[in-house]
């Protein structure tokens, strides 16, 4: 029984159609929004505009930026605040680092607004560093996601642990040429965020509480409804697509693929390898970790054990060496997601 | 033929895909393997390290002893590519555009110098149309992200893609005996003919 789980999940993270199908379809999706624009059904904030007519320019393409977030699978992204833990995690294996003004687990201690990190951290922190720098903006928060892309770091986060500027849309993200990441709790929130241009999907979990439970519970309902849907007909497809609020393509071609069409991480209460690995198995392409690693005491042998747990998940062998690396004692104090209030969380922020 | 792809991080899976199709186009019966442990590295006619970041995938080969066997297996003649990552990998001697120096474990087995980032961030990444000497003359649609590049060859490394970049001549693709380093990645692209060109050219000789 298990073992056939696992089998129906490897399979689920290989693609059965080349990059280069996935990439036409975006194109196709992205033709859309700008014939929209045309007709001036679609509104566009800020200065700038989509090229003309994806004729395809040299730099900011579809495919180099659907093709970035290809490289980050198998790998862990670390959240830091600062030049010396960004040293740490290039120094652990970390694939990339997410650069933060408080860590989730302060942002929740210390309440007020949440907002981007400051700018002369990020850039002390890209030129200190060999792998890519990312940075998380509020939902919505158009002029943060500008001077962010003008910065030039790797990847954008619009995420729900900063507070959001806006209560009902995201950034309309075809409009830019850097990537981003869009946490999700279902598959259709997952999907409303590829058809705005996401470039990266995260599982929302509960961010800054050390307590895993919440991204298991959102990687199983976006695979569960995946796995779900493969049984269904066109018809009963294209109601969900209606329900969800997306195109029925993208829905379709999610079906056949067996996995969302973008790379897909974990995040939210990743504390230890065998967090991670738990998430690798689930389905994940590779896992944030944000307070887990510097809110423990034993930042240096976290970072790494939880690297080698996340590309070795398929090894329990392997996964049990990473485990050892660590004590539990040392694991960053845990808060109970049933004894915070309603309006403590943070994935409900931004549907 | 088996053919092994390096499986720690990164495009691992594109590569699986593409060898797969290959096999399919030439009508080859082979087999794809991924590669975490070092056992999994006997038996191979030929190995891809892909693109993702070097330091993680290298730090993980070192860690789980992969490294020093892959190092043995080349220098004995294991036909290798290596693509992005891989090729810095590969490479005898590796800087940092905006860091300079690093200090991550390589393979260090093929004539070429390489400059990681070297043509800037992620927002400098870019896609090109390329000729590659050995493959044939039609053009070959190259996707370069972060891309290192090959500064310096020497011995019996020649290049076989050059492109002009902002006025100056870049070597993006090398070959030295059955060692290929390319620093774009044609795995994202629907065109086996580099994979192809690997397996027939490279591992059949």
């Amino acid at each position: 029984m298990f073992q056939q789980y696992m089998l129906l999940n490897t399979s689920a993270r290989l693609y059965d159609v080349g990059f280069d199908t996935i990439v036409n379809f975006f194109y196709k999706l992205a033709e859309t929004y700008d014939k929209l624009r045309e007709d001036g059904l679609f509104f566009i904030y800020g200065p700038e505009k989509l090229p003309d007519r994806i004729t395809i320019p040299k730099q900011g393409t579809l495919r180099v930026k659907y093709g970035f977030p290809v490289f980050q699978k198998g790998g862990v992204c670390m959240d830091v605040t600062n030049v010396e833990q960004a040293g740490i995690a290039e120094d652990a294996g970390a694939v990339s680092v997410m650069v933060l003004d408080k860590l989730p687990y302060d942002v929740r201690r210390s309440g007020g607004v949440a907002r981007m990190a400051s700018v002369r951290v990020i850039e002390e922190v890209m030129n200190s560093i060999t792998i890519p720098v990312m940075a998380k903006v509020r939902i919505g928060h158009y002029m943060e996601a500008k001077i962010l892309e003008a910065l030039g770091v790797d990847m954008i986060d619009e995420s729900e642990v900063l507070t959001p500027v806006d209560e009902k849309h995201h950034i309309n993200k075809w409009l830019f040429t850097v990537p981003f990441i869009n946490g999700a709790r279902d598959l259709g929130e997952a999907l409303r965020r590829i058809t705005e241009g996401a470039a990266l999907i995260r599982t929302k979990g509960e961010a800054g509480t050390g307590n895993v439970a919440e991204a298991v519970r959102h990687m199983k309902l976006i695979m569960g409804d995946i796995l779900r849907l493969r049984n269904t007909l066109p018809e009963e497809r294209i109601r969900v697509a209606r329900e969800y609020g997306i195109p029925y393509e993208l829905l379709d071609l999610t079906v056949r693929l067996g996995r969302l069409p973008v790379v897909n991480f974990a995040a939210g209460g990743i504390a230890t390898p065998a967090d991670a690995a738990l998430m690798m198995w689930l389905g994940a392409d590779g896992v944030f970790v944000g307070s887990g690693i510097f809110k423990s005491s034993d930042p240096r042998e976290r970072a790494e054990a939880i690297v080698l747990a996340t590309s070795m998940w398929d090894d329990p062998e392997t996964v049990l060496e990473a485990q050892r690396m660590i004590s539990e004692q040392k694991s960053m104090m845990g808060i109970d997601i049933r004894q915070l209030k309603p309006e403590e969380l943070l994935q409900v922020r931004g549907t | 033929m088996r053919i092994g792809v390096l499986g720690f991080q990164g495009g691992v899976y594109e590569h699986v895909y593409m060898l797969k199709k290959s096999f399919h186009e030439l009508g080859i019966n082979g087999k794809v393997l991924i590669v975490k442990k070092p056992q999994q590295l006997h038996d191979l006619d030929g190995i891809i390290i892909p693109g993702g970041e070097s330091t993680t995938i290298s730090i993980l080969a070192r860690k789980t002893n992969v490294l020093e066997l892959l190092r043995e297996k080349i220098v004995e003649g294991l036909p290798v590519m290596g693509v992005c990552a891989g090729a810095i990998m590969l490479a005898k001697e590796v800087v940092d555009q905006v860091v300079g120096e690093t200090k991550q474990p390589l393979l260090g087995v093929m004539d070429i110098a390489v400059t990681r980032n070297y043509f800037g961030r992620q927002r400098e990444s870019f896609e090109l149309d390329i000729v590659l000497d050995e493959l044939d003359d039609k053009p070959f649609r190259a996707v370069f992200i972060r891309a290192p590049a090959i500064t310096k060859y020497w011995g019996a490394t020649k290049p076989i893609g050059i492109i002009n970049y902002n006025g100056e001549k870049v070597v993006v693709a090398a070959r030295e005996n059955n060692k290929l380093a390319l620093s774009f990645h044609p795995e994202l692209t629907s065109d086996t003919r580099i994979h192809r060109y690997f397996i027939e050219k490279i591992i059949k000789k």
